[in-house]
Formats: C-alpha cells, sequence, structure tokens
C-alpha cells in the first residue's frame, strides 16, 4: 500500500518539480524558498536543474541538534542505519542534555547525534563535524562552543525563528547567524516550518523526517533503503504516521534537490556478511540473553538503565527475569542472592551505583559468589556529568572495597565487544568464584556501530547446574592449593550444607578464630587471580612490536580513536604504536616487556589527571590518570598520561596533535 | 527443571530428619540469650515438617541473632548488615523448590534495612522473616535501636533516648501487600513454635517479631510483661491460631481477633502498655512477586537461538544482492 501512494506522491512531487526548478547563487542564504505555487526569483528555466556541486568524500561528520524532544536523534539515528545498510562505515552517538526537557532553545539543552560516515571501516566518533543541521541557533551555539564543528563546517539552521514574533528571538538568531558567517561557516537556511506544514499540522513534530530528506539528497543515500526504514521506525504508530512520516521525509529529500547547491558522495564498500547496528547498552543486553544468565536485578541510572530497558522487553522469551530493586544496594544484594542459588545473575549500574554496591561486591569477593557486575561509565566524582563520557571507575572498581577482595575488571573497546564481554564475563565468573566487572561507559553506551553478527554457540551458555550429592566430608571452600579454586556447592545439593559468610573463614566455611586461618583463605582468593592470569594473552601492539619513541596505552572506548590516531601520525613518518588492555585486572604476563620497548609511555584515558605545567604540581604530588597508576605500579616504568574529563570521546585528532608534541620533545624523534 | 538434577530428591520420603539433622555449630550466644528459643523453636518447626536439610536456606543479616544459620545444618547464607532480605530474594526468584527463612536483628531489620524491610513487605515473595526484636544493639556493645524505649541508657545515649520508639508492627501493617504480620515473644517456647510454624505456612511473605532479652545490656526489659503475665494479650480467633488450654491459665489476657481484619489489627499494634502476641493480620490472597515472576518455561540451547535471532533481525543489515537490494 505505502509502496504505491509513493508513486502516486512521487509522480505529484515530480510534476511539481518541473513547476518549480530553479537555480540558486552560490550565497550563503537562501533568500525564501517559495511555497509550491509561487515562482521563485531564481527559478530556472524547466528544463535546467539547480547547479549542484558534486563531492566525492572519504568521510564525513554530521551532527543533527534540536531541542530535546523534537526528534533528532530519531532522525540522526536512521541516517547512520541508513548509511550502514547501504555499506558505508558507521559511527554514531549521542548529544544528550541531563535532562528529559530542558527549556526550549538552550544551548545547553541540545539534543541529538553526531554520525560519522565513511567508506571504510569507522572505529569511533571522529574530530570535529563537517555538516550540523541545527533546529535552532542556540543548540547549534552550544556545538560551537564546545568546540564540536570544523571552523568551516556546513550548518542548515531552520529559518522559522528568522520572522519569530519576540523581537528577542529574532535578534539572538540573527546576530548568531551573522556572527557564524563571519567566522566562515557556509549557512543554508532551511525554511522547515513552512515545509513541514503541507504535510503536518504540527511541524514540530515533523521536522525530523524533514530533515532526514535532507540528508539523504546531500549524501546520495539510497531512497528505498531510506523509505523502507522510515517505514520500519514508525510502524508501530499507525498507517497515518508512516504516510506522513514519508511525505515529510520525501519533501525534504526533494526541497534539497532544488535548493541546495552542492551534493556529497562517500562511496561505500558495501558489506559480504549480515551484519547488526545497535548501541552498547543493547549489545550488553543481547549479551545477557546469549550468556544464560537468568536473573539481572538493576535500579536506574543514567546511562546504563537503557541496556535493562530492552533487556526487560526481550528477557523472558529466554526464562529471564529483570528486577528493578528499591535501590542499588538491594539490586546487588539480590543478584548475589540468586547466584548463590546457582543462577549466576549480572547487575548493571554506572558510578554511584558501583559505589553503593561495593560492601556487597566485597562480599560476593569473600564468599566466592560469582557475579557480573557492569558499570557504564559516566563522569563523576559525586553525581557528576550523568549522560557523558568518562573513565574514571577503573581504580575504584580494582580498590574500593575495604580489605583485599580480588576481582576481575574487564573493559570492552568496541560495541561488539560488549556483546561478547558479557558472555565471557559470565564463564569466568562461574569459573573462578568472583565477581566480574564490565566497564563500559557513555560513549560505548549510545554509540553505534555495525558488527557480524554474532552466531550462537551452545557453549556460551552455563551448563545445567550438576546439583549431584557430595561425597562425605566434602569442603566448600576446599581451595586447591596450587590455583585456590574449588567447587562451588549449591542450596539443594545434598552433602553440601553449610553456611555461607561474610566473616573470615576457614574452608568448611566455619567462622574463623585461628590467626593464620585468614591468610591462608586470602591467599587462596588471591591465588584464583594468578590462575586466571596465566589464561590470559599478551595485547597485540597496534604499530611496531619491536618498539619505537612512544608507545600510548588505552582501555575502553577509546581504542578506536587512539589507533586512527597512531595509523595518521605514522603516515607522517612518526616512531608511534598503541596497546589497548582488555584485562586491567589482572594484567597479561608480556605487557612490561612491551612497555620496555619504548622510549615514552603514555595512557590515553578519559578521566582526570593533574597538569604537570600546573605552578605546584611536581612529581612528587602529580596525580596520575587510573590505569597510568596500574602501569607504574605493576612494571615500574614511567608512564606519562593525556587525559581530560571534558565528558566527550576524545578525538583522534587531539590525540594525533598530542602524538606530535611529544615526539618533538623525544630528542631522537624526527 | 530450572536445569537441576532430579535424582536428589529420590530420597526425601524414606529419610526421617531428627532434631540432630539440623542442628549446626555450639550456638555461641551468651547464656541466658533469647536467641537459642528461638534457634530450638526454628530446629522443632524443621523436623516436624520434615524440611529437606539441603532444600533449607537460612539468610541472616549481622548482630548477634544473624549468627542464627550457623547454628543450623542447613544451607546458610550469613550476609551483611541490613541487606538479607534482598539476598533472600534473590535466592528464592528462581528457586521455588527452596525453603528460605531470614533471620534479622532489630538493626538490621529497622534500622540500616529499612528501605528492604518496607519492600519486602510490598514483594510479599514466599519468605519467613523472623525479626529478632531485643531492642538494643548487642554485637557492637550496646547502643540505641531504633526500637529502643525512650529514655534508655545506652553508650551512644548515655543521657537516655530522646525518640519515640518505632513500632515494627504498625509499620509492617501499613506498608501495601502485607500479608502475614505476628507477634510473639521468646519466653514463651510453645507459643513462639506455634507462631513460627503458621508463618512457615503461610502463602506469602511473613513478618514475625519475636520480643527477645538480652542477657547483657537488656536483660530486665520486658520485665512487665514477663513478671506481670496480664501485660500480654492473647490475640485468638477460629481462624487464628489455636491457643492451648495451659498457656490461657497464664496468660488471661485474651481478645478475639479476626487476623483478617487489617484496621483492627493496626489498632492492636498500637497498644502501649500491653503487647499483643500471636497473629495480628493474615490475607493469603495477596499475590506473590516470585509467582508472578516465575519462569513459564525451560530455556532450550535452540529456544535460545531463536530468540536472539529474532533480535537480530531487527538491526540487520544484509549484504546487497546481484539485482541492488537488500534482502
Amino acid at each position: 500500500m505505502i509502496a504505491i501512494r509513493w508513486r502516486v506522491f512521487s509522480l505529484l512531487q515530480q510534476f511539481e518539480q518541473l513547476l518549480r526548478r530553479k537555480k540558486l547563487s552560490h550565497g550563503h542564504q537562501i533568500k525564501g524558498t517559495g511555497s509550491m505555487n509561487t515562482d521563485h526569483p531564481h527559478a530556472e528555466s524547466e528544463t535546467g536543474s539547480i547547479d549542484k556541486k558534486f563531492i566525492t568524500l572519504r568521510e564525513h561528520i554530521v551532527e543533527i541538534v534540536s531541542d530535546a524532544g523534537e526528534g533528532a536523534q530519531k532522525a540522526a539515528q536512521a541516517f547512520g542505519t541508513i548509511s550502514a545498510k547501504m555499506g558505508n562505515g558507521i559511527w554514531t552517538v549521542e548529544i544528550i542534555p541531563a535532562e528529559i526537557q530542558p527549556p526550549p532553545r538552550n544551548a545547553a539543552g541540545a539534543s541529538g547525534n553526531r554520525i560519522r560516515v565513511g567508506s571504510f571501516h569507522i572505529t569511533n566518533a571522529g574530530d570535529e563535524a563537517d555538516l550540523v543541521f541545527a533546529f535552532n541557533e542556540q543548540v547549534l551555539l552550544g556545538r560551537v562552543s564546545s568546540k564540536n564543528l570544523k571552523p568551516d563546517a556546513t550548518i542548515l539552521l531552520d529559518n522559522k525563528w528568522r520572522t519569530h514574533k519576540d523581537p528577542a528571538i529574532v535578534k539572538a538568531y540573527t546576530e548568531t547567524y551573522d556572527q557564524l558567517l563571519a567566522e566562515g561557516h557556509t549557512i543554508y537556511e532551511v525554511p522547515m516550518e513552512q515545509e513541514c506544514l503541507k504535510y503536518v499540522s504540527n511541524p514540530q513534530r515533523g521536522k525530523n523526517m524533514f530533515a532526514l530528506g535532507v540528508l539523504c539528497n546531500i549524501y546520495k543515500r539510497d531512497m528505498d533503503i531510506a523509505r523502507a526504514h522510515v517505514e520500519f521506525i514508525w510502524q508501530k504508530k499507525g498507517e497515518k504516521v508512516v504516510t506522513d512520516n514519508l511525505n515529510l521525509l520525501n519533501a525534504g529529500y526533494e526541497w534539497a534537490e532544488q535548493n541546495l547547491d552542492f551534493q556529497y558522495e562517500i562511496p561505500s564498500a558495501g558489506i559480504t556478511d549480515p551484519q547488526i547496528v545497535v548501541n552498547g547498552n543493547t549489545a550488553i543486553a543481547l549479551g545477557v540473553m546469549a550468556s544464560g544468565m537468568e536473573v539481572c536485578a538493576m535500579y536506574p541510572i543514567t546511562p546504563a538503565t537503557s541496556a535493562s530497558h530492552y533487556l526487560s522487553e526481550i528477557f523472558e522469551n529466554v526464562g529471564g527475569v529483570v528486577h528493578q530493586a528499591e535501590d542499588e544496594i538491594a539490586a546487588v544484594a539480590f543478584a548475589v542472592g540468586a547466584s548463590y542459588a546457582g543462577k549466576c545473575a549480572i547487575t548493571i549500574t554506572s558510578g554511584p551505583g558501583m559505589s553503593l554496591k561495593t560492601e556487597v561486591l566485597g562480599l560476593a569477593s569473600m564468599a566466592e559468589i560469582p557475579l557480573v557486575v557492569v558499570n557504564v561509565q559516566r563522569g563523576g566524582p559525586s553525581t557528576g556529568l550523568p549522560t557523558k563520557v568518562e573513565q574514571g571507575d577503573l581504580l575504584a572498581a580494582l580498590y574500593s572495597t575495604h580489605g583485599d577482595a580480588p576481582k576481575i575488571v574487564m573493559a570492552p573497546a568496541t560495541i561488539e565487544d560488549c556483546f561478547y564481554s558479557i558472555i565471557t564475563a559470565r564463564k569466568i565468573a562461574e569459573t573462578f568464584r568472583m565477581p566480574v566487572y564490565v566497564l563500559s561507559d557513555a560513549n560505548l553506551a549510545t554509540g553505534q556501530q555495525p558488527f557480524p553478527k554474532p552466531k550462537f554457540n551452545e557453549d556460551w551458555v552455563a551448563p545445567p547446574l550438576d546439583l549431584s550429592p557430595l561425597p562425605e566430608g566434602a569442603r566448600p571452600y576446599d581451595w586447591d592449593p596450587k590455583t585456590g579454586l574449588s567447587r562451588r556447592f549449591i542450596p539443594g545439593q545434598a552433602g553440601g550444607m553449610h553456611t555461607l559468610t561474610g566473616l573470615a573463614h576457614d574452608r568448611e566455611s566455619k567462622v574463623a578464630y585461628e590467626p593464620w586461618i585468614n591468610q591462608d583463605a586470602c591467599k587462596h582468593r588471591s591465588l584464583k587471580l594468578a590462575a586466571f592470569q596465566r589464561t590470559l594473552k599478551a595485547p597485540q601492539v597496534f604499530g611496531d612490536p619491536d618498539g619505537g619513541d612512544l608507545l600510548l596505552v588505552g582501555w575502553g572506548s577509546t581504542k578506536g580513536a587512539i589507533e586512527e590516531a597512531v595509523t595518521r601520525a605514522r603516515k607522517d613518518g612518526l616512531s608511534v604504536s598503541s596497546l589497548h588492555l582488555k584485562f586491567l585486572q589482572p594484567m597479561a604476563s608480556g605487557i612490561g616487556d612491551i612497555l620496555k620497548k619504548f622510549k615514552k609511555v603514555l595512557t590515553v584515558e578519559i578521566n582526570f589527571s593533574d597538569d604537570p605545567q600546573e605552578e605546584i604540581i611536581t612529581e612528587e604530588n602529580r596525580r596520575y590518570a587510573n590505569l597510568a597508576w596500574l602501569l607504574r605500579a605493576r612494571y615500574l616504568v614511567d608512564v606519562d598520561c593525556f587525559s581530560n574529563v571534558h565528558g566527550q570521546p576524545i578525538k583522534p585528532g587531539s590525540i594525533e596533535a598530542m602524538i606530535h608534541r611529544q615526539l618533538e620533545a623525544v630528542p631522537s624523534a624526527v | 527443571m530450572f536445569g537441576i538434577t532430579q535424582h536428589i530428591t529420590i530420597d526425601y520420603d524414606e529419610t526421617y530428619h531428627s532434631l540432630d539433622d539440623y542442628q549446626g555449630n555450639v550456638p555461641r550466644w551468651c547464656p541466658g540469650c533469647g536467641d537459642n528459643a528461638i534457634l530450638t523453636s526454628v530446629q522443632r518447626l524443621c523436623r516436624d515438617e520434615q524440611l529437606p536439610p539441603e532444600k533449607t536456606v537460612f539468610v541472616s543479616g549481622i548482630g548477634c541473632s544473624s549468627r542464627f544459620p550457623h547454628y543450623m545444618k542447613t544451607y546458610g547464607f550469613h550476609g551483611l548488615h541490613g541487606r538479607a532480605l534482598p539476598i533472600a530474594q534473590g535466592v528464592k526468584i528462581r528457586r521455588p523448590d527452596l525453603h528460605v527463612f531470614v533471620n534479622m536483628g532489630d538493626g538490621d531489620c529497622c534500622s540500616i534495612g529499612t528501605a528492604h524491610w518496607i519492600h519486602a513487605i510490598r514483594y510479599n515473595m514466599n519468605l519467613v522473616a523472623l525479626m529478632h526484636d531485643n531492642e538494643v544493639y548487642g554485637l557492637t556493645k550496646m547502643q540505641a535501636s531504633p526500637t529502643s524505649p525512650r529514655g534508655m541508657k545506652t553508650n551512644t545515649t548515655p543521657k537516655g533516648t530522646v525518640l519515640q520508639p518505632l513500632n515494627p508492627l504498625t509499620t509492617t501493617l501499613g506498608v501495601s501487600n502485607v500479608s502475614f504480620v505476628a507477634q510473639v515473644a521468646e519466653w514463651m517456647p510453645d507459643f513462639l513454635y506455634e507462631v513460627i510454624k503458621a508463618a512457615y505456612h503461610h502463602h506469602g511473605f511473613a513478618f514475625v517479631r519475636i520480643l527477645q532479652r538480652c542477657p547483657h545490656y537488656t536483660p530486665n526489659i520486658f520485665d512487665p510483661f514477663i513478671t506481670n503475665p496480664d501485660n500480654v494479650v492473647l490475640l485468638t480467633h477460629e481462624k487464628g491460631m489455636p491457643v492451648r488450654d495451659e498457656l490461657k491459665k497464664v496468660y488471661k489476657n485474651s481478645i478475639e481477633h479476626d487476623p483478617s481484619d487489617l484496621h483492627r489489627a493496626r489498632e492492636i499494634a498500637s497498644m502501649s502498655d500491653k503487647i499483643p502476641v500471636g497473629i495480628l493480620y493474615q490475607n493469603e490472597d495477596i499475590e506473590c512477586y516470585d509467582e508472578l515472576r516465575r519462569k513459564t518455561r525451560a530455556c532450550t540451547h535452540s529456544m535460545r537461538e531463536q530468540a536472539l535471532e529474532h533480535e537480530f533481525s531487527k538491526f540487520i543489515i544484509e549484504p546487497v544482492t546481484e539485482n541492488g537490494k537488500s534482502h
């Protein structure tokens, strides 16, 4: 039905197009667009079309920003998916205000997405944006002031504010417009309101699909794919809504076709195998489903919760349950209870939640209860930057519990990794009877990137519980003297009755009253980490494994940006490589040897470190970034760090610039 | 079912569990501690109900009373201060086959774990919660508890507590989904047993406040009720618990109370000069969270694969075929 309607619509459009063909000067401002029925001063003869500059690009970074609730995110996600379906490499990342509905026309309230589209595999959100589509000038200013746009970035701007009835708004709009123009931006004003009113009564709710249409034209997107996707995203809302949105999409496309004097092409290599496009939180939820875990206990917290939203939708299909507990502590305690009863469980949270869970997590280490803990890191400390990225919880993950509480800490580096990390974490947790922390972050949580569709493997799922009766004399903590490993007894298992306790305890789980027992128990719990460490392989050096002038070390979501920067710098002939750590605790053997092959080692992290240039900062009081501390402590290597807490993904360009600065300082460097 | 092998259940009917089968480590409570009476009653219940020790779990918090699981010979989980309830809920959520009991002190339940207590009532899961209330922090050496009577001198309130105590009964009875509330005292061993037994047989979350003497710090706190049984009010009703005649001889003060009458239960719970013992409220028609969220079917590998494929299909990008279209 819809396809037929489109054809009719398309014919109408072509007819109108013939009436309206026009040419624009290369001026920055489109001076009015004319409605369908009026001739435009710049109209060309009906046979010609607007002179378009066709430019082929290797990649482009596009941002769509609006007030919250205007749907820029939906449009941007659709643009990303359409591009991915065409075989382009993409990375999308959300621009999210901290509030649900912040005041409109507010620079801090920008809501939308950044989409990096390229003709190659894209691993990060890239540098400054090349083109931005803004629904008002204030959200645009937000992106300018946070230095997210190239100095000459092309701007598409809703022009409804130019004729607003409030003179203050008109003034703000025109001033911003003039200022950005003067700064060297190319600005195209888009009569979104006027155009959308032709199809819907409330343009506020339709603009986003119009904007999508404009972008589809600019980037020569396959409109069959675009229409199919728009149908898909609105199908639940009924036929009328689907039709309206398809009309808006087409209208945007046609408007751009007739009014914009440029068009880009980003060739795609295409894809050979089926892929899925999801964000990191969705990947985590899918990973939980795939891992065979049955219980997820959580408490709402940004930016982790969307993983639990999606899991709540799908988990019951595989017999699972998402329990929204009364607080973070209850959530982790509930998960610990379920795990103790043989159903390995997961709790999903963000920094503040992890802080609250700390005591229970210490119990899990002490009592050797397997547990998967996902921390989708956000800016801290305290409430910090709830919607923004940071990697500030690494040391907290390792050390926040009182006493010696061994645990495994791993960090996914890509969206795909988010999926597989959960499966791996469940296995490790059960094998080594300890909590496994998976440190994701806001960048992965909301970033989308295609990856090969996983092929289900029965090994992902926990084997059925062995509840066969235990032989007489079996001990619940019968630590293997070499590895510290022991068999877990599950309630229901005859002969295994014992009382698990968070008190220091012996092999029979009896409270320790002898002085040597606690030492012995701590030793065996620690040995498990060593036993696990022996199974890890050293990560591969990206660049030159034989060494060189500079080694960058990263962990988590920064992998793509670091490796891109290293690639660029190596093209410039610089001797720089990088190393990315998946396991932060324990760390694989061989890392120390790698570090020692480089003249300088430096971590790249999104967390706080002191600036050594500060007047009172010296080597005796300088506080390093999280991973730098760990590497310095373990390997006795002078590891420097490059870190900030801007709450934004680190851009490859800023890492690249840092590499250049560093190597200028290294005497032997070119 | 639930990935659990079945053959361990074969011998159940043939095995008789005696009291010994429930007796774990020798209790290290002080001589005269009221917890001993509670332990004995619970062990007796386990024996009388023939609960398989391997299918029975006692979850506790931290404090003197929370040593309880160590003295049972079942499975036990001696966890963290205040967190016994959410841990017990986690144990139960996917293991309906287990009998789960919770032991908490007044500090656990009414202070550090209050949020869990309130929500446990609302979840109404099939658990038996025993709150050992000695109205003082004992293990940490005599600090005021939320249930300490006003004016009680402790190490943190040398001039006497300044606040009125929290009433655990009215609090519990004020929460949505409350389904079983009882009060009993450890110095009434037979009645204690009967109340715990009724709690065990209740469908839903059974909350029992047990008044319990601490021989060190609150040895005389319940004297008005022990020395003068007329200050104890027995709750009797045909729908309630049977009360033996011998008990009625000692505790002459009794009132007929229909345990389905929530309004009256709240009035009784508010008594300040006397203590009511027996079932204040019971309603087995309240839905239980563990049953509402129970697993409706087992999940095989192929079902899991299918479910995953279904999800992947929502996000799929297929290679472009020869005619230039996606699948």
